[in-house]
């Protein structure tokens, strides 16, 4: 038996719900403690910026296919979804011509609106998430593709354009931390994902959907449009994303994206959301996407094969969900 | 008792001494003695979260015990886990209803037990049907083995949970709270079942919050409170008004209600020829302000299905609602609940709680639009005082309002969503059986609080199966039969014409009285 804690309820809350954290937590520092043990170019500045910088836009993803998650649903449109964005902020800039804050609003606006729609198929026309998100992502591929006509769109005619991922407005300020603005991004978008989720009506009708959506609906609460708007400010957070890709390629590549949606829901399911829904969190999501960044770079050092990263990834994935559900019979078993 | 009996009743079946148990905040057992002989009925009685159901979680082997010693035919023995129990022959129907609902009714009774056939490969689905039937036959219950649960009334799947039990063949049977969801006639059917086991030397624990059924059924009653044992002593020579005092720690005043004059009150909501299939038949009738109305009927009578309909939880096929005197037309939940209609479901696990979230949030949940300041940011302070005022007002028995709700006693769950729609503020709320599974004291305190709110100008709507709820809240009484309203009675009519009202089928139906409930169920399915 396991020590019975005479605390009441807040202790006890943050017992379960702060161990998944600690766990992918301290997974990560394992990680990171053990290739710097292992090569003495891991724990380098200029490598640490690399893994943050890598972090930066699959992190964003995540957060993005956590706030479906949670509802019980599941977004596999999120890595053509952020293509399309870029494309979408391309033809606004280099194409039409357009200044800067319009073509980041056009992308974010664009995001909004296929969350937006792959929201009304799951709430309104009642297709499951898992369906409806898989026709979007082919959806927004083949957007991508028409509205480029296949060729990339550089954004050299934006000045700038870059510096938002690659720049560092805190090197400019700290010249010792030169974090770039890509991380930066992430972690603010992490922040206020996080606040929203714990701190706003939004937020707790996402974790009533996932849930209980039926106890949700007969509270008579619009479960339809809440959950609409969870798959809408998912989009957005795309469309930062599509941003951030775009930015540091220095171009909208249509022909890249598939693959993406997984390494997100790779990052959430190590940070400890529950696909079933109803239970997550955004810091635990955002150490998932860390803890990859930090394998792939890690072993890119140490010269292991990319196929092998692979393998790699894979396994640290089911490991991450298993000590997850081990925790769980325990916490159960103790009551 | 003769001293043979003595003899032979010398090693009861089970034996639990001293058994210890908390959990994070809470001390659920401290100490605990009990014990089932071979051929008893051992009521177990206790408040809500007194910690009867944990006590028979470690009994069957669901939770560990912190300390104590459980011993089987004289032997102490180790019950680490269900399995292990139900192989010493101890069963359990739970207070929660554990059928998976995708699966129909006989494949949910001998789920991983199933009959096989060509050499093991396949589910013999042939056999598996006709064991059931066969089961259901033994409990007199009509129904199609292969029906999903998820067609299935809270009784239906009660009866399925009894049937799955007896195919068990246990020695000891628990049974927690088996009767909240049932009617009269399947509490009859369900006392048949249980004598017939005991004659045949099986131990019955059997836990209630009615305690009309002490007397008919109970050998024993053990008394429970506040996680600790308070005694035992035989159900027939013991006052009910001793057992309530030793469950509660005091005494308990139940009058029924002044009925108000309503003449001149306004009348808050009605409806005309409400239809819906088979189960809503050409309903009509109105609610007035401070008015309680009470809806009587055996189970199956469709009122469930008319609250359901009035509050836009399932499609209406015609009819018309007025609130206020003003037409109103409710497609789904949400247009009921903004014309102030509050309907409180009864199956709280499906449809009323969110039962991985914390008490406070489900306290709000229908209220959180109320809670959210500029930019739908949560006050969470004050959600969290309000919870607290009803864990207070309705004796909510939690750790703290963070609590998850899946973590509070039967009973204290219930009154979690009642405090949901008190804390709505409605017009007209309608309680669907709002005290199953809640226990005396708590009960009379709902009562309470149902009657004051209808003196503070709410129109509500109680349904019960339980006649005594209905003549102990009702200023009116609307009996139902067969998706039919069949009267109007005023409040404290005699049981006797209710039932007549509740038992009087339509004459242009053929046979209609040979065919029982069930029968009708089976049908639809
Ligand atoms: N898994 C758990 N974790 C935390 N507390 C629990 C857990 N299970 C039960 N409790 C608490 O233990 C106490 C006893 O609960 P129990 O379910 O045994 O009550 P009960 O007597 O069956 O009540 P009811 O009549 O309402 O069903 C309650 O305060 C309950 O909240
Ligand atoms: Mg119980």
């Amino acid at each position: 038996m396991s020590a019975i804690s005479s605390k009441p309820g807040p202790g006890n809350l943050l017992r379960t719900q702060g161990a998944q954290k600690l766990l992918a937590f301290a997974g990560l520092i394992a990680l990171v403690a053990g290739f710097s043990l292992a090569s003495p170019n891991f724990m380098q500045t200029p490598n640490i910026i690399a893994i943050l910088q890598a972090a930066s836009v699959n992190g964003v993803l995540a957060v993005a296919a956590t706030l479906i998650i949670i509802t019980g649903g599941i977004d596999l449109s999120v890595g053509t979804g952020m293509t399309f964005c870029a494309v979408i902020a391309g033809v606004v800039l280099t194409y039409l011509g357009m200044p800067m804050p319009v073509g980041i609003a056009a992308a974010i606006l664009a995001g909004t609106c296929s969350g937006l729609l792959s929201g009304t198929f799951v709430a309104k026309l009642k297709v499951p998430p898992f369906i409806a998100t898989l026709g979007m992502m082919l959806i927004l591929k083949g957007l991508s593709l028409v509205i480029s006509g296949t060729r990339p769109i550089y954004f050299n005619d934006t000045p700038g354009f870059t510096d938002i991922a690659t720049g560092s407005i805190v090197g400019m300020i700290v010249p010792a931390v030169p974090l770039p603005n890509g991380v930066v991004i992430l972690f603010a978008v992490a922040g206020i994902a996080s606040y929203i989720l714990g701190r706003t009506i939004l937020g707790r009708y996402a974790f009533a959907l996932g849930s209980n959506e039926e106890a949700l609906r007969l509270s008579g609460v619009n479960a339809d449009r809440w959950k609409i708007a969870i798959y809408a400010l998912g989009g957005s957070i795309v469309g930062v994303a599509g941003i951030l890709i775009g930015s540091r390629l220095n171009s909208a590549q249509p022909a890249l994206g598939l693959g993406y949606e997984l390494d997100a829901i790779a990052a959430v399911v190590i940070g400890g959301t529950s696909l079933r829904g109803g239970q997550g969190t955004i810091l635990g999501t955002v150490i998932g996407a860390l803890i990859m960044a930090v394998l792939a770079n890690g072993l890119r050092i140490l010269s292991v094969a990319q196929e092998w990263q692979t393998v790699v990834t894979g396994s640290i994935i089911i490991l991450a969900v298993y000590a997850d559900m081990l925790r769980r019979q325990r916490a159960a078993a103790a009551g | 008792m003769s001293a043979a009996m003595e003899t032979v009743q010398a090693a009861p079946l089970i034996s639990m001494k001293g058994i210890d148990k908390s959990f994070p905040g809470v001390h659920a057992l401290k100490s605990v003695n009990f014990e089932v002989r071979s051929g008893e009925v051992h009521a177990l009685m206790g408040e809500n979260g007194a910690g009867k159901s944990t006590l028979m979680k470690v009994l069957s082997g669901i939770y560990a015990a912190d300390a104590g010693t459980i011993e089987h035919d004289g032997r102490p023995v180790e019950i680490a886990s269900p399995r292990q129990a139900q192989e010493m022959g101890i069963g359990i129907i739970h207070q929660e209803l554990s059928l998976m609902r995708d699966l129909n009714a006989a494949q949910n009774i001998f789920i991983g037990r199933e009959p096989r056939t060509a050499g093991g490969l396949l589910i013999d689905e042939k056999k598996l049907n006709a064991e059931a039937a066969a089961l259901f036959e033994q409990i007199h219950l009509k129904l199609d083995p292969r029906t999903p649960v998820s067609q299935l009334t809270i009784a239906k799947q009660q009866m399925i949970e009894i049937a799955k039990a007896l195919s068990h063949k246990s020695r000891v049977l628990i049974m927690d709270e088996p009767t909240a969801a049932l009617n009269d006639a399947e509490i009859n059917e369900l006392f048949r079942i249980i004598r017939k086991l005991k004659a045949e030397g099986v131990g019955i624990i059997y836990i209630s919050h009615k305690m009309d059924e002490l007397k008919r059924i109970a050998d024993r009653v053990t008394v429970m409170r506040d996680g600790e044992y308070v005694g035992t002593v035989p159900a027939a020579d013991t006052p009910v008004e001793k057992i309530i005092s030793m469950m509660v720690g005091r005494e308990i005043s139940d009058e029924p209600p002044a009925i108000p004059d309503l003449a001149d009150a306004e009348t808050v909501l009605e409806v005309r020829n409400l239809n819906r299939g088979r189960e809503v038949q050409d309903v009509s009738f109105s609610v007035k302000k401070g008015e309680i109305l009470g809806f009587a009927g055996l189970m199956g009578a469709g009122r469930t299905e008319v609250a359901r309909v009035i509050f836009g939880a399932d499609p209406l096929a015609s009819g018309e609602i007025f609130v206020h005197g003003r037409k109103i037309t409710i497609k789904q939940p949400q247009d009921a609940v903004r014309a102030g209609i509050g309907y409180l479901s009864e199956d709280r696990k499906h449809f009323g709680l969110a039962t991985g979230m914390d008490v406070a949030t489900n306290v709000v949940m229908a209220s959180l639009e109320r809670f959210a300041g500029a930019g739908g940011v949560l006050k969470d302070p004050e959600i969290r005082a309000i919870a607290r005022r009803y864990i207070d007002q309705l004796s909510i028995k939690t750790p703290s309002e963070r609590q998850e709700a899946r973590l509070l006693s039967g009973g204290n769950q219930q009154k979690v969503v009642v405090a949901k729609w008190l804390l709505r503020d409605c017009d007209v709320l309608i309680f669907d059986e709002p005290t199953r599974g809640i226990d005396v004291g708590a009960k009379s305190e709902i009562y309470r609080l149902l009657s004051q709110l209808a003196a503070q100008g709410r129109a509500i709507i109680v349904i019960s199966s339980e006649l005594p709820e209905i003549l102990r809240l009702s200023h009116r009484i609307a009996v139902m039969c067969e998706g039919r309203l069949t009267g109007f009675l005023p409040g404290g009519a005699p049981q006797e014409e209710i039932m007549r009202l509740a038992t009087q089928r339509n004459e242009n139906r053929a046979p209609a009285g040979e065919l029982s409930e069930d029968a009708k169920m089976g049908e639809k399915a």
